[in-house]
């Protein structure tokens, strides 16, 4: 039985660029005359898609853009997005902090919003005080708060503070104060944004248990923005991706997030060797190819157990030297290390002039499916590096797949599966 | 699929969607925000709550040198302390609502940026609170008023007593409304925030706070519609005359200003209504 407890038709939020100031003021002068004669804003036709790194020709411009999709009653949606895509947003406008400029959202049940805790805090009340002023904020009544008053202070661990200003609160505490209010909310909706990025480790387990508990247990639907793709996963059922103000994908979370690390990167399509960071001033590099390309997005096919890697260039001096691959994830979690240098202390040496590196790497068997981000090091362990190329290339890594088996996925499986002897 | 949505959010302009159920549903929120008020007020102070009365003692004490004293301006016969307290109770109460309320979208943008409540709930806990401040100050008008009466003053105490109470809200009123609508063209446009703190000074000259109506009757006739557009020139004096039985009692003035009370107040809900939605793009 489906359930939608939130529709967007069609949302869309143009903002004006540049300064507010006479401009402005003739622009509200013609949009009123137009809205007089019973005409349309003249300027909502205009504007683009929103993308930041391309210098547009308008003043206006769309934050969100026919944003149209449904939320169904218990699902926790996460959203994702590279920074400016649109996710903040989205979510101010269906906390009500601003409103859309077209279309509209539908909404059942009460909605609580979660967009930075602590807000509302006044720095001179005590804990108690605040407890009850943030949870009035929220919606909640003064019963309310009171009969769970408790739970707060005691999930938030700030029983013997609760006396205190909140203006002696070490910056954690207070997040955690604001986060235990609004867990102990109890709307039919929640939306969090980036909430979890504050809080020491034990705290950020102790809230995202908490909001499965809030999602899963109590059947309440959560809209949960945030760039951590590991809470995401862990906590989302389904996941929306913007893209420049639209929606660029929707589905289960697997999927949007597969998606979103593949496109989510600015290397994309850029050659490896406009990626190097540092190079040692007696070294040119003409040329680096890594798994047979010189361009920073490439594929490693089903079968393939082998990496190529190729430095060309010049040398002033003679090199002492080792190639060094850290493959990562997406979220810069270390896979494996190909360092030689590292582990058998394996030199080489390259005299002065020209020279070609070449690398053949093993791969292991059974690679799961995914991206895998590359750094690249020319180095004299314990010396010095000679050139640095962090997270210079993606990888897509197809998967191994044989008989009626299927690639494992990435995100849920790691980097590679094992085998029997 | 049921159609019943509880909320819908849309950018449709509805003139008079003030939702004061909404405002309802949110009291308990309401009564924080004056607990706040009065709470912060005092917090890391040694005489707390007595700042409210020193504040005006004070000024009336300056009041009756400066103005009853150096400048020689009649109180119609009424004790300078009564004449000017009085006037400041009142000139106080008004201004706080004014100058607070006027500042509501700027001082609240952190917090209006990240939740959402009926927005009215702040200038209306302003005005509360204030009246909390208000009646302590009224307080200490009425022992310094028994404190004359007892030695041997004549008041001529009458039944627009029972006017007082309107006047107060009236007061309130005006603040809030007028504060509504400084602070919702403030938003985008910063013009009016320049005028507001020299403009609230000059308002109180206009006011007859330091002298009584008949004084400028006299003096300046040519002038004397000025004091009487003021609306608040008719709450001040029915104020004193229901105390002293001296100044101008007069009912068309006295409804003029009601009237524009209720027309202020109704524009000020209705402007910061159409603002408050949007307000986060410009501020």
């Amino acid at each position: 039985m489906s359930n939608t407890v939130i529709e967007f038709n069609n949302v869309g939020k143009q903002y004006i660029l540049g300064s507010i100031g006479t401009g402005t003021l003739s622009q509200d002068l013609n949009r009123w005359w137009a809205n007089i004669r019973g005409k349309e804003d003249p300027y909502l036709k205009i504007g683009e898609t929103n993308d930041r790194t391309q210098k547009g020709d308008s003043r206006f411009v769309w934050a969100l853009r026919d944003i149209s999709f449904k939320v169904e009653q218990g699902d926790v949606v996460g959203i994702v997005g590279k920074n400016g895509a649109g996710k903040s947003t989205l979510l101010k406008i269906l906390s009500r902090v601003t409103s859309p400029t077209t279309g509209d959202i539908k909404i059942k049940g009460r909605i609580a919003s979660l967009l930075e805790v602590g807000t509302g805090f006044h720095p001179e009340m005590t804990g108690r005080e605040n407890i009850f002023m943030n949870g009035s904020i929220m919606g909640m009544t003064k019963a309310e708060i009171k009969s769970k008053f408790d739970e707060i202070v005691d999930f938030a661990g700030v029983a013997k503070y609760v006396d205190t200003p909140v203006k002696r609160y070490s910056s954690g505490m207070m997040v955690r104060l604001g986060f235990a209010i609004a867990a102990h909310l109890e709307p039919e909706i929640l939306v969090v944004d980036e909430v979890l990025a504050v809080g020491d480790a034990e705290f950020q387990k102790k809230a995202i248990g908490k909001m499965q508990d809030v999602s899963k247990g109590e059947g309440r639907t959560v809209l949960f923005v945030s760039h951590n793709m590991a809470a995401v996963r862990s906590l989302c059922t389904r996941g929306v991706m913007l893209k420049n103000g639209m929606v660029d994908f929707i589905g289960n979370i697997p999927d949007t997030l597969e998606h979103y690390l593949k496109i989510d990167d600015s290397a994309q399509k850029e050659k490896i060797i406009d990626n190097v960071k540092f190079t040692k001033s007696t070294l040119k590099i003409s040329n680096i190819e890594i798994n047979g390309t010189n361009l920073s997005e490439s594929t490693i096919q089903s079968n393939q157990r082998e990496l190529t890697v190729k430095i060309e260039g010049h040398s002033k001096e003679e090199l002492n030297y080792d190639v060094m691959l850290i493959l990562r994830n997406k979220d810069g979690m270390p896979y494996a290390t190909y360092a030689k240098g590292h582990y058998m202390g394996d030199i080489q040496h390259q005299p002065a002039g020209d020279f070609v590196i070449e690398r053949t790497i093993q791969l292991p068997e059974i690679l799961t499916r995914g991206a895998v981000y590359v750094d690249l090091f020319l180095h004299h362990p314990m010396v010095e590096y000679q050139l640095k190329a962090p997270n210079c290339c993606i990888l897509e890594t197809m998967g191994y797949q044989q008989g009626f088996g299927s690639a494992m996925n990435q995100i849920d499986n790691g980097f590679m599966g094992l085998n029997d002897k | 699929m049921s159609n019943d949505w509880d909320i819908i959010i849309t950018n449709k302009n509805r003139l008079f969607s003030l939702d004061l159920s909404e405002v309802w549903r949110y009291r308990d929120l309401l009564a924080m925000y004056v607990k706040r008020d009065i709470i912060t007020f005092y917090k890391q102070t040694i005489l707390g709550p007595l700042w409210f009365v020193i504040q005006p003692l004070f000024t009336t004490i300056m009041f009756m040198f400066v103005f009853g004293g150096i400048a020689g301006i009649s109180t119609d016969g009424i004790p300078q302390a009564v004449f000017y307290l009085a006037g400041l109770v009142c000139w106080n109460y008004f201004q706080d609502c004014l100058s607070k309320c006027s500042d509501t979208f700027n001082a609240n943008q952190a917090i209006f940026g990240k939740v959402y409540f009926p927005r009215l709930v702040v200038p209306l806990s302003i005005v509360i609170s204030n009246l909390i401040k208000m009646a302590i100050q009224f307080a200490l008008f009425l022992v310094v008023y028994i404190y004359y009466f007892a030695s041997g003053i004549d008041f001529q105490v009458n039944a627009a007593l029972l006017l007082i109470p309107l006047l107060i809200i009236m007061l309130g009123a005006l603040g809030l409304g007028f504060g509504m609508i400084i602070s919702s063209m403030t938003t985008k446009y910063r013009d009016l925030r320049f005028l507001i703190t020299f403009g609230v000074q000059l308002w109180m000259y206009a006011t007859p706070v330091i002298y009584p109506l008949s004084v400028m009757k006299d003096t300046y006739p040519k002038y004397i519609w000025v004091l009487v557009a003021n609306p608040l020139t008719a709450i001040l004096e029915t104020f004193k005359y229901a105390f002293t039985g001296v100044g101008e009692f007069n009912w068309f003035y006295l409804g003029y200003s009601f009237a524009f009370t209720i027309i202020i107040l109704m524009l000020g809900i209705v402007i910061f209504n159409r603002v408050q939605r949007n307000f986060m793009d410009v501020i």
